[in-house]
């Protein structure tokens, strides 16, 4: 049987044409309220346009037609399944110190993967260093670690006039820049399994821990600390934080022990990908103004306990941060459900 | 013993609802993507251009200030252009849009913003070593078209063509349909032609104006000589008929079946 389309279309098309014009204003606005009654039409009108395909792809191989309806079906499941009625904007500080920690301690064992495989890297390096100090160059390459920590020292301390004097804040905006595109590789690696965000970790581990053993060695502790920690304490848990990202979309992907496919696994973690990734980005935003505003000086410019503690707290603020900001009290939930009980 | 086959590639996402009701969406090809991800790139590149000659007017003022926001600027347009377009053109890129693509969810839900985000920071891995080749080779052996971008984001890119029901005009003849006057005639065409063929039929009917004089008499020749072959049609109607006019004939007779 061959269904009768120039009426089939004559009867339809006022029904195609209302819910077009839904369908065009929810495009142009998509939190424009609609009140009960329209979103009761709005799904009457994908119901029966939804029948309309059904029909047309039962009855008729005209293909102008049916494109159309399968267009017209597909924006329309679109937004009876997923749009969200209740109006939401984006707010900064609510997802700063409610959103951000939450996901931190959500993921923490992401996190916790991420320090293990920087422990082992930063050992591995020092172990490297330590025994063979000609590893330097290969495990180092950069030009401002190969020297010996006896010259940079020399060099830091006896400096004449400010060596970043015009350039700090193209410097700082180098180095969050840089930063943040490494930690957006590394969160992205997390596709192939989390072995390439393993690996961007552990590399980074072994740098660290060679710098380390390298000064430590030499007896230059505390110049380490202090050139280190006021940027270090913020910039390396944000790599961290990158790499728990990554490994949360490596889980994901491999799904060990987690029934859903792996669509499924995928939709659930994406908003804690990007928030952990837009935590990353704001902490080396900040690491990336204090390391060229503050890291690159030394003594006698500024003392190097004092750098010290100020790394110390910035430490201290961000553990903190991390483990009881946003929290909620129990029995109370983000959003109260309106029940009869509450109702006036 | 059959070697291990690849997943088989689809030139259409399947969708089926929960009220039953299955709809396709057709998939973009790599070729198309290619030419989006160009004009893209093109622009991109525009847009540093306009940053830094906008940003070139405060050199002068502060050269240090200068370098720092051209690095961010050009740091937020290379990243930021892709997340921002597809957020605000739902799924489009100036480049996407010119080749008529759409990124969509891969289950026909509406795209979050987050699918954006992540699609566009896998970028990073799909753009490896150089060209898009990571991402390339992912779309090529992927069932769906999707570079990792996509698949970590639960997105499939379609193409977006200009859909719009057939006009009913078409159906409606002002001259006389002999064709009527057999009635057992009208009975065999409805109950013999092909829904292939009637479509086939429908589209040279409504897209007649855009071919040549020639093409026209050439596809409604063959198209007639079809329906011919359904079944015999008197002389004395073929007598009075053009090819075009027993088609236009044929579409009224076999569509319009429950008119009396």
């Amino acid at each position: 049987m061959i269904l009768d389309l120039p009426r089939f279309i004559d009867s339809e098309r006022s029904v195609w044409d209302e819910l077009e014009s839904i369908l065009a204003r929810l495009d142009a606005d998509a939190r424009a309220p609609m009140t009960v009654a329209e979103i009761a039409r709005f799904h009457y009108l994908y119901q029966r346009s939804s029948s309309d395909l059904a029909r047309m792809a039962t009855f008729s191989a005209e293909q102008p037609t049916r494109e159309y309806l399968e267009s017209l079906v597909a924006r329309a499941y679109a937004e009876v399944n997923t749009r969200d009625y209740t109006p939401r904007r984006f707010r900064p500080l609510e997802w700063l110190f409610g959103t951000v920690p939450r996901t931190f301690r959500k993921h923490f064992r992401e996190f916790v993967l991420g320090v293990v495989i920087t422990i082992v890297g930063s050992a591995f390096g020092a172990a490297a260093v330590h025994f063979d100090s000609s590893s330097k160059a290969v495990l180092m390459p950069f030009q401002g670690l190969l020297q010996t920590p006896a010259q940079r020292v020399k060099e830091e301390e006896s400096a004449k006039g400010d060596r970043l004097k015009n350039v700090k804040s193209s410097f700082s905006a180098d180095l969050m820049t840089h930063n943040i595109r490494v930690s957006l590789f590394t969160l992205a690696l997390g596709i192939t399994w989390g072995i390439g965000s393993v690996i961007t970790i552990f590399y980074n581990g072994v740098i660290l821990g060679a710098v380390a053993a390298d000064y430590v060695q030499a007896g230059y502790t505390q110049f380490l600390l202090g050139w280190l920690m006021p940027h270090g304490v913020v910039e390396i848990p944000a790599i961290l934080v990158a790499g728990q990202a990554g490994f949360v979309l490596a889980g994901a992907m491999i799904g060990w022990g987690d029934h859903r496919t792996r669509r499924e696994r995928l939709r659930v973690v994406s908003a804690d990908i990007l928030n952990l990734a837009g935590t990353a980005a704001v902490m080396l935003v900040w690491a990336g103004i204090i390391e060229a505003f503050l890291s690159q000086y030394h003594q006698p410019v500024v003392p190097y306990n004092l750098k010290i503690a100020f790394g110390a707290i910035e430490l201290a603020l961000l553990t903190f941060f991390f483990a009881r900001a946003g929290r909620i009290p129990p029995g109370h939930s983000r959003r109260q459900p309106r029940s009869p009980a509450h109702r006036p | 013993m059959t070697p291990r086959s690849a997943p088989l590639r689809r030139h259409r996402l399947e969708i089926l609802t929960p009220e039953g009701v299955r709809f396709g969406l057709p998939l973009a090809g790599p070729v198309a993507r290619l030419v989006a991800w160009i004009v893209d790139a093109l622009l991109i590149g525009a847009f540093m251009s306009a940053a830094d000659k906008i940003l070139s007017i405060f050199q002068s003022l502060n050269a240090d200030w200068y370098a720092a926001a051209n690095t961010i600027a050009f740091f937020v347009i290379s990243v930021g252009y892709g997340m921002a377009f597809e957020w605000l053109w739902s799924g489009q890129t100036p480049g996407k849009r010119i080749m008529r693509l759409r990124v969509v969810d891969a289950q026909g839900l509406k795209l979050q913003f987050q699918q954006i985000a992540v699609r566009n920071i896998l970028r990073f891995v799909d753009s490896l070593p150089v060209l898009y080749f990571v991402g390339g080779a992912a779309a090529l052996l992927s069932r769906d078209a999707q570079r990792l971008g996509d698949m970590a984001a639960n997105t499939v890119v379609i193409r977006q063509n200009q859909f719009a029901p057939v006009d009913p005009a078409i159906f409606a003849t002002a001259r006389y349909n002999s064709l009527l006057d057999y009635p057992h005639l009208a009975a065999v065409l409805r109950q013999r032609s092909a829904p292939a063929l009637v479509d086939i039929a429908l589209q040279a009917v409504s897209r007649r104006d855009e071919l040549s004089p020639e093409a026209q008499l050439q596809v409604f020749g063959e198209l007639g000589a079809r329906f011919r072959r359904i079944t015999r049609i008197p002389d004395e109607v073929m007598a009075t008929l053009t090819d075009e006019q027993l088609v236009r004939n044929v579409l009224q007779v076999v569509t319009a079946s429950r008119r009396s």
